[in-house]
């Protein structure tokens, strides 16, 4: 399959884009041996640093190296102002949806999203209902993926408002071009993202339990370090100066959530968690989970424990939930969405899912709960048995797929042995919530490595690329 | 103030690396025994699986005492969970759990210890090149040992991490000397025969002492003066004292900084007083399998201590 994609760097019809200038001459002076050398360097840098991610299902190689590509995804300042202004307005939505979804419902009542929507959806927590979390702040942490068609046009491809991960690689992407390319960075003035963790411990320490006395202590929950993101819980405990704690080192002790260390039991007041909702808490929610910690809800109901992201935020970035947000931005902001969505087909109602089956081939088919590139279906790229098996599952159970035309994702060029490569990616920007809203400049790229294809996942043979923000 | 657990992972992530350079260490004495003396090399892998306290486990998979299959027991056999391999790989998966609490130079040796053992104990190892395995691994474990030293914090990272190296350390001395105790005893000739040479200078290269020894004492072997050097001298960085020295010295600082006093505290000072009062002479005339029994008994009962005292398990 081949879309005439729009290149960020050298798009057909206009030759190199302004953003690339700089670099674009640098590259031009480079010794293509040498660069070939720097990717290697790469390499063996992240595996010496142990920057691995598991792969689930694949017991061989438990430990792999998300691929680096060495050609920076530059990004121009005014670019970057208008994306950062849509984000915003996009976050600020967010977190009103959630508070008004967890207390007067006023966006149902007005019939802008639909009831049963809420009520028969998994991500929707009950326990929620009424509870207003420290600072009212619901999601904390959000990373919101953005894919570029063309000069202009930019879309939101979904909302992470759970636990989104990949904030480490954006800055292990930048330590390393920093190490391999010193020469680059005196040249172009790159906007900073270094001081993210300082960031998001401010920001974590802002939305502290009222109750606090003095500075709060934060933890980072993580399941364990045979999760596949334990490597990026331990960085940022790390780059924070803070704890990163598991269930079983965490009870509760006299109405607060406490660690167990040398020194006995110590009172926890905000918890950035890793760890999905459903495991939590054994005793609200799935009482097999051992990664929890029992009484953890009580705790947090009686506000004595800040959890970050706050239970229950998953209704807001929920595959069904996202073909709505256009009128959520709306209804919370006043305005209409400064960034589009991509038109979604929910499958649910059927005329879409007639239009969705007669054109399966064209289209992207996601599961609504599904993450990480898992059980979708990207028609044009599929065989015909494919798309067929596919339609069978999709007719069984409507409910479950939304669809989506495929979009042709902007490209980058990567360095491949033949030189420089046009690959698609997409963009995940982090947003930092408090009393304030704070975006670094920069971001994950994800590129698809595969010529041609759109999947960026990194559990799908995806890769990342460092982010340049240009302080023009 | 670390987690209990964070404790408890720093305390085995140094017990297993120390560990993982003692099997190579034995091994290398084993394997220059058997060099020396071809009669009775069985007998010498024998009392190096002793030694290794892994003599039970090789003899329910092998029956021959061979060189080939005492190294890969104790270098590279993923069964046998005290192994080279099998150390290193635990003391990794310690270090990733605590890898908040080290710096970036002392994860990363780790680390590439890891990936290089990994990579050269994958495959059977030929007999020739078994004094560059050995080399490697020393070299290795002696890269994570300048790491961790050239760039920790002295804090109660520190202190923990030291406590679970001596307390290993103080173990396979111990155990070393108790598998060869007899020929340590003192017998009617002053001189030993070209055996008990032998015998002793193993002793001494299974910790890395056999030159070391001839700057302290006389260029000759004698009994009294190896198990004086091992069990008493204050200097030598793997004699009973010495580890005793810092078990101490590093349990007293976690005791100011915590203000608190244990159980632990009080086993340490205890076996660090008796080892400072005694000469080898009354160690002899108590019996020198019965001074190093009780000492192995306390080692572990040390551990145990610590581990509870500091809310590890």
């Amino acid at each position: 399959m081949r879309l005439a994609a729009f290149d960020e760097m050298l798009p057909e019809v206009s030759g190199l884009r302004r953003p690339y200038s700089a670099y674009d001459r640098w590259l031009k002076e480079q010794d293509p041996a040498r660069l070939t050398e720097k990717m290697q360097d790469a390499e063996r840098v992240f595996r010496k640093t142990g920057i691995t991610f598991a792969v689930y299902g694949e017991q061989e190689a438990s430990e792999r190296l998300i691929p680096f590509d060495i050609v920076p995804r530059i990004i121009s300042g005014n670019e970057w102002r208008r994306l950062t202004q849509g984000i915003e307005q996009r976050v600020q939505a967010l977190n009103a949806f959630l508070d008004d979804i967890y207390h007067r419902q006023e966006i149902l009542r007005a019939g802008r999203v639909p009831r049963e929507l809420i009520a028969r959806n998994e991500a929707f927590l009950p326990e929620m209902i009424g509870v207003r979390p420290p600072a009212g702040v619901y999601t904390h942490i959000i990373g919101v993926d953005i894919v570029r068609i063309s000069e202009d046009e930019f879309y939101v491809l979904e909302d992470n408002a759970r636990t989104p991960s990949g904030v480490s690689y954006m800055l292990e992407n930048r330590e390393t071009m920093m190490q391999l390319f010193p020469e680059l960075f005196q040249k172009i003035k790159v906007r900073p993202v270094e001081n993210y963790p300082q960031l998001l411990r401010q920001s974590l320490a802002a939305v502290r339990p009222q109750s606090t006395k003095g500075a709060p202590t934060i933890a980072v929950l993580t399941p364990g370090s045979f999760n596949s993101a334990y490597f990026e819980h331990a960085f940022l405990a790390d780059q924070m100066g803070v704890q990163l704690v598991e269930g079983q080192d965490l009870r509760v002790v006299d109405g607060h959530v406490a660690m167990r260390t040398t020194e006995g039991y110590k009172q926890i007041d905000v918890l950035y968690r890793r760890v999905d909702d459903s495991f939590l808490d054994p005793l609200t929610f799935r009482p097999d989970s051992a990664l929890g910690i029992p009484g953890i809800m009580d705790v947090y109901r009686a506000g004595n424990i800040t959890i970050a992201n706050a239970p229950g935020t998953g209704i807001a970035d929920d595959k069904a939930i996202y073909s709505y947000m256009p009128e959520i931005i709306e209804f919370y902001t006043g305005r209409k969405a400064i960034l589009g969505n991509i038109p979604t087909w929910r499958c649910s109602e059927p005329d879409s899912l007639k239009y969705v089956l007669e054109h399966i081939d064209e289209l992207v088919i996601k599961e609504v709960h599904g993450s990480g590139g898992y059980g979708m279906l990207v028609g044009p790229a599929a065989t015909k048995k494919e798309c067929e098996t596919f339609a069978k599952k999709l007719a069984a159970k409507p409910s479950n797929y939304i669809a989506q035309p495929t979009l042709a994702l902007s490209t980058c060029p990567i360095l491949t042995e033949k030189g420089l490569a046009p690959r698609h990616v997409d963009l995940r920007p982090y947003v930092l919530v408090s009393d304030r809203i704070q975006i670094v400049p920069g971001g994950l790229t994800r590129v698809a490595l595969k010529e041609g294809s759109l999947v960026v996942n990194s559990s799908q043979g995806g890769g990342t690329k460092d982010t340049w923000v240009l302080d023009d | 103030m670390l987690l209990g657990r964070t404790a408890n992972g720093l305390y085995w992530m140094n017990r297993y690396i120390e560990r993982a350079e003692n099997m190579a260490r034995l091994v290398d004495a084993g394997l220059r025994m058997a060099l020396t003396r071809t009669q009775s090399a069985s007998e010498e892998w024998n009392s190096v699986l002793l030694s290794a306290g892994s003599d039970a486990t090789f003899s329910q998979k092998y029956s021959d005492y061979t060189a080939a299959n005492v190294a890969d027991f104790l270098l590279r056999d993923t069964s046998n969970p005290s192994s080279t391999m099998s150390s290193i790989e635990t003391a990794r998966n310690n270090a990733r759990m605590v890898r908040t609490a080290l710096t970036r130079e002392t994860w990363e040796s780790i680390n590439e210890a890891w990936m290089s053992l990994k990579r050269m104990l994958a495959r059977p190892i030929d007999e020739r090149d078994l004094p560059t395995v050995l080399d490697a691994i020393k070299r290795e474990t002696a890269l994570i040992r300048g790491s961790f030293y050239g760039t920790m914090l002295r804090n109660e990272i520190f202190d923990f991490s030291q406590l679970g190296t001596y307390v290993e350390r103080a173990d396979n001395t111990a155990r070393i000397l108790d598998v060869k105790y007899y020929v340590l005893l003192p017998s009617i000739s002053w001189v030993g025969s070209t055996l008990d040479n032998y015998q002793w200078e193993s002793i001494l290269r299974s910790v890395s002492a056999h030159r070391s020894y001839r700057w302290v004492y006389d260029a000759d072997y004698k009994p009294a003066n190896i198990a004086d050097y091992l069990i008493l001298n204050v200097r030598m960085p793997r004699s009973l004292t010495f580890c005793y020295r810092f078990l101490s010295e590093h349990l007293k600082f976690l005791g100011d900084d915590y203000g608190e006093r244990h159980a632990c505290h009080a086993t340490a000072d205890k076996t660090q007083a008796m080892l400072r009062a005694g000469s080898i002479k009354d160690i002899f005339d108590a019996g020198l399998h019965e001074f190093l029994a009780s000492f192995i008994r306390d080692n572990t009962k040390l551990g145990d201590e610590i581990a509870q005292d500091y809310r590890f398990n």
